[in-house]
């Protein structure tokens, strides 16, 4: 009985925390949504610059990717934490520092997924827009990106889990997240409680969630492109056979 | 020994005159590349060594068990995949408090990565042809036979350059082990930045020694990836 009155008082306390742990979460759920978004930012102007066939693109691109991929996210976190205050850059919040951390190392990585993406597209459709003399601009936005967009979104989910983890980290810089708020959780209940049994459960529910929107994203992507079904199709209660098989046609 | 410093970065000092000092880099540069040799290397190593065979252990296991169990065991490898290292890390930390925190990185990294190069394997066997299969069925091969001649031999090869990249990025996540207090290079240059009110070197030049450290195995694995696609 003393297990099943210790669990009793943790979930007491956990009804205490609950609107703390819940303003952490939500801060851990902005903190990989902002950071995500300037890692895509980051990662579609690299990738366009590494995929470039101009040398004076590509260089620069190909030196600021391996820089950000190759040191690791904490040095980057400390990086614009300590050092970047030095050049004059004071950055107020704890958010923007955690979310330019994120941005830089996750989006060098996308980087490089856009740019193998790009490299996927069928060359025949780089020569058909070079056929009909599409500008740079109109050529990237209508005809390339989209086909790569759907080619680069499951390395993307992938990605933006990584992300997510990763941003449990960033509480060391001094934000209220939610694995900072699981350590206040912790000295009051237990570490398995606090840690394994909310925080785990929490965060892998995030990314469960993170990876369902970025499949239906991916689903959006190839329906566009002609491959596969719609999004309401796929969503309805009664799904549809997939095109090409008619329920009743002739065999 | 470093002191340990507590677990939450100190706060940032006020900026002075000069940004970068040669000479105390100088200084610190051993203490910093010993920190790297004598942990960041060492968890690298273990953890890969443990997140290798482990990782098979996983993958094998899902093909051969029932499959409730193989899907019990399919999910809870989804879940630490998809959940943070540093969590992981302060449960075995704060749970298991007579434990040492090296050996915590250890399991932790071990694990965490297993789960990961599980999927290697298991697209390495997938990969395996059938008839190779129905051939071990032919020579009536036990199962444990036809696992250790014929398809882990085969499965093995193509999955060197993913379990290689794997391993650099456990490389690169080893500063986690800053939250459980391990004198890791990352932890070891933020207590010199604490102690002397001088933070630039000190990061900088552990971050100099992670690109110095991962780039060049990167370019090596790339290398091999071309080799084995050449050769098959």
């Amino acid at each position: 009985m003393d297990w099943l009155d210790q669990q009793q008082q943790n979930f007491e306390s956990l009804q205490n925390f609950g609107p703390r742990l819940w303003d952490g979460f939500l801060l851990t759920v902005q903190l990989t949504l902002v950071g995500a978004a300037l890692a895509f930012v980051i990662a579609v102007i690299l990738g366009l610059m590494g995929g470039s066939p101009k040398w004076w693109l590509r260089t620069p691109a190909r030196i600021i990717i391996e820089f950000f991929r190759g040191t690791s996210l904490l040095v980057q976190l400390f990086w614009v934490y300590y050092v970047l205050p030095l050049f004059g850059l004071t950055l107020e919040s704890a958010f923007t520092v955690g979310v330019i951390a994120l941005g830089l190392n996750y989006g060098a990585y996308g980087a490089e997924a856009v740019r193998a993406s790009l490299t996927s597209v069928a060359s025949g459709q780089w020569e058909a827009t070079v056929a009909l003399s599409m500008s740079w601009q109109h050529k990237i936005r209508r005809v390339i990106f989209p086909q790569a967009w759907a080619l680069m979104i499951p390395s993307l989910a992938n990605l933006l889990v990584h992300l997510m983890k990763g941003s449990a980290i960033v509480y060391i810089v001094g934000l209220n997240d939610f694995n900072f708020e699981l350590d206040q959780l912790r000295r009051v209940t237990d570490a398995w409680f606090a840690y394994a049994f909310v925080g785990l459960i929490g965060y892998f529910t995030f990314a469960l969630v993170l990876t369902q929107i970025m499949r239906l994203l991916e689903v959006r992507a190839r329906h566009r492109l002609g491959q596969g079904l719609s999004m309401r199709e796929i969503l309805s209660p009664a799904p549809k056979l997939p095109t090409g098989i008619q329920p009743g046609g002739a065999s | 020994m470093i002191p340990v410093a507590p677990f939450t970065a100190d706060p940032v000092p006020e900026p002075t005159g000069n940004i970068w000092n040669w000479d105390f880099a100088i200084e610190i540069f051993p203490e910093i590349l010993r920190a790297f040799l004598e942990v960041t290397l060492l968890v690298t190593v273990v953890g890969t060594v443990i997140a290798a065979l482990l990782g098979l252990v996983i993958a094998i296991m899902i093909r051969v068990l029932p499959r409730p169990l193989a899907f019990v065991l399919r999910w809870a490898a989804n879940f630490i995949r998809m959940t943070p290292l540093v969590v992981q890390l302060l449960v075995l930390y704060y749970g298991f408090t007579w434990m040492d925190p090296l050996t915590i990185g250890f399991i932790v990294f071990g694990v965490h990565y297993a789960t990961y190069m599980s999927e290697v394997y298991r697209a390495g066997i997938d990969s395996v042809p059938k008839g190779q299969w129905e051939a071990t069925k032919a020579l009536s091969m036990s199962a444990g036979r036809t696992w250790r001649r014929v398809v882990i031999p085969q499965a093995l090869r193509s999955t060197i350059p993913s379990l290689g990249n794997y391993a650099i990025s456990m490389f690169k996540d080893t500063p986690f082990l800053f939250v459980i207090s391990v004198a890791e290079m990352v932890r070891v240059a933020q207590t010199i930045g604490a102690q002397t009110f001088r933070y630039t070197e000190a990061i900088t030049i552990a971050g100099l020694i992670f690109l110095a450290a991962s780039y060049p195995t990167a370019l090596l694995i790339n290398r091999l990836e071309k080799r084995l696609a050449y050769a098959n």
